[in-house]
């Protein structure tokens, strides 16, 4: 098996030039979900402006997140983002962040297996769950959603080279069928040049009245949400895994190419599909990528959806499998695999996770990115204030307080600004950021003081 | 033989997005564009395995 260099500094002969970075940003942003996020702010009534200039300005943010956060620590640093928190966190800390990762990985391959599972129910008419079921509708779904489920579950579970290797060869094509999607759509919503696109994009397809039953977006929703997509990745700090192989630290720009190919492009085109949809017969508010995309793009849009769907739950429910064995460290990989997948499968069956996907990705990114923020003030701002970076390993405790309650209480200060306060749910990171930020160092100066006067008696 | 593959691949892409736009121009049917595309899918999954480097496991 390969060194992965998980406990260890990436060597200097083992780092990647930038086309590596483009390439996996490009295709592992071109995922099954991006059909469903595009027509989700359909739904919520957002402007031709809020999406076209919010999804522009919001994945700038993003950008500049791997770029200035990210980055520059993983090339300094050169470890997993796993191996830092562990030094600074402690061992058992660190298991529970892998749980709430691995619980929030299931969630997200869920999504996946929902989306694929539109297309596969297509031969079999399969009726498609509504836009604001919570429960399934048929069995024929939940049998799709089984069959699909199990599939992957398997194939992850039997370790994914193969399938790694399928989504390598299938992203370009894959990134060229969204945008052949978006480009085909256009005429059938009456767009025959670029003079009718702002026109009948304002009147047909992002109205600025949402679906009933659906809460207004406006351009922050879009611009916030486009940042914090992948909150847990660039301010939550779990592409330093990805970064330690960069040379430099400007490779983080190399995340545009997801960003504006998977979280611009293909959202807009996706976008484009569930207008048509709308347009053809308006009572059809469900949100489902295979129709959708057979509607435009015929075999090949349904074999995208499937691939999408099936290609990024893969890796995501490995992913979740490698969180979970911390926890299960006598189970084997693939009993502890197929566990995560059995999750995957059984949120997906749930059209809630998949027609809440907006709002479960707000969760998500929140829930991981407090422990960024750690890490990023640990290697900063600790030694600057004369405190220790990397405490739990200096000190040899399982648990850094500091960072613990670092977490936990951000969570508890946001889910308290978001009951009480009523701060939409999309702009809590924010505060969230500073809280978690402000805790931690008053926390380690707490506990490192009081350990050092310890130590000196 | 492999720019052969490379060059058949690109042709299959090309049959990917080429179609859309000539409906967008209303040079061809969206069922003709239908077909294109399932035609660039099959091209471009028959060769582009044979040229596309392994992914690297780290």
């Amino acid at each position: 098996m390969a060194n992965e260099f998980e406990r260890e500094s990436v060597p200097e002969n083992k780092l990647k030039g930038l086309r590596s970075f483009i390439g996996m940003y490009a295709g592992e942003h071109a995922a099954g979900t991006e059909f469903m996020i595009g027509p989700l702010f359909v739904t919520h009534g957002v402007t031709v402006f809020d999406v076209l200039v919010g999804l522009f300005l919001g994945n700038l943010m993003a950008v500049f997140s791997w770029r200035y956060l990210c980055a520059p620590i993983a090339v300094r640093i050169r470890q997993t983002m796993y191996y830092q928190l562990e030094r600074i966190c402690g061992i058992r800390l660190v298991a529970l962040y892998n749980l709430a990762n691995g619980l929030m990985f299931c969630f997200l391959a869920g999504a996946m297996v929902s989306v694929s599972a539109t297309a596969v129910g297509i031969p079999f008419n399969m009726k498609m769950p509504g836009l604001n079921d919570w429960l399934p509708n048929s069995v024929g779904w939940i049998v799709a959603v089984a069959a699909v489920g199990l599939v992957i579950s398997i194939v992850a579970a039997k370790g994914y080279d193969a399938v790694a290797r399928f989504a390598n060869i299938a992203a370009p094509w894959m990134v060229l069928v969204f945008l052949a999607c978006g480009i085909a759509a256009l005429p059938q919503l009456g767009i025959h040049s670029l003079a009718d696109f702002w026109p009948v994009a304002n009147e047909i397809v992002w109205t600025g009245v949402p679906i009933e039953g659906q809460t207004q977006y406006t351009f922050w929703h879009v611009f916030c949400f486009a940042w914090f997509c992948n909150l847990a990745m660039h301010v939550g700090m779990s592409d330093l895994s990805i970064f330690r192989y960069a040379r430099k630290a400007s490779y983080g720009y190399a995340s545009a190419a997801g960003m504006y190919v998977g979280h611009y492009m293909a959202w807009i085109s996706a976008a484009l599909l569930y207008a048509l949809q709308l347009k053809t017969d308006p009572s059809n508010t469900t949100v489902a990528p295979g129709p959708m995309a057979v509607s435009i793009a015929g075999l090949a849009g349904a074999v995208c959806v499937i691939v999408a769907g099936w290609t990024t739950a893969n890796p995501t429910i490995y992913r979740a499998g490698l969180a979970f064995q911390i926890l299960f460290r006598k189970w084997s990989r693939f009993r502890v695999t197929l566990l995560a997948g059995s999750l995957a499968t059984i949120g997906a069956v749930f059209p809630a996770l998949v027609m809440k996907l907006l709002d479960f990705v707000a969760l998500y990114g929140l829930i991981l990115m407090p422990m960024g923020t750690v890490i990023l003030l640990d290697f900063w701002v600790l030694p600057k204030l004369n405190l220790k970076s990397f405490f739990a390993e200096a000190a040899g405790i399982s648990v850094n307080w500091a960072a613990g309650a670092a977490w936990i209480l951000t969570l508890c200060i946001c889910l308290a600004l978001f009951l009480l306060a009523g701060v939409e749910k999309f702009f809590l990171f924010i505060p969230g950021w500073f809280i978690a930020a402000l805790l931690y160092i008053a926390g380690s100066m707490i506990i490192q003081r009081r350990a050092f006067r310890e130590a000196g008696r | 033989m492999k720019n052969l593959l490379i060059g058949i691949a690109l042709i299959g892409l090309l049959a990917t997005v080429l179609p859309s736009i000539l409906v967008f121009s209303s040079a061809i049917e969206p069922a003709t564009h239908k077909t294109m595309m399932v035609v660039g899918m099959i091209l471009w999954f028959v060769t582009a395995p044979f040229f596309m480097k392994r992914r690297d496991s780290s």
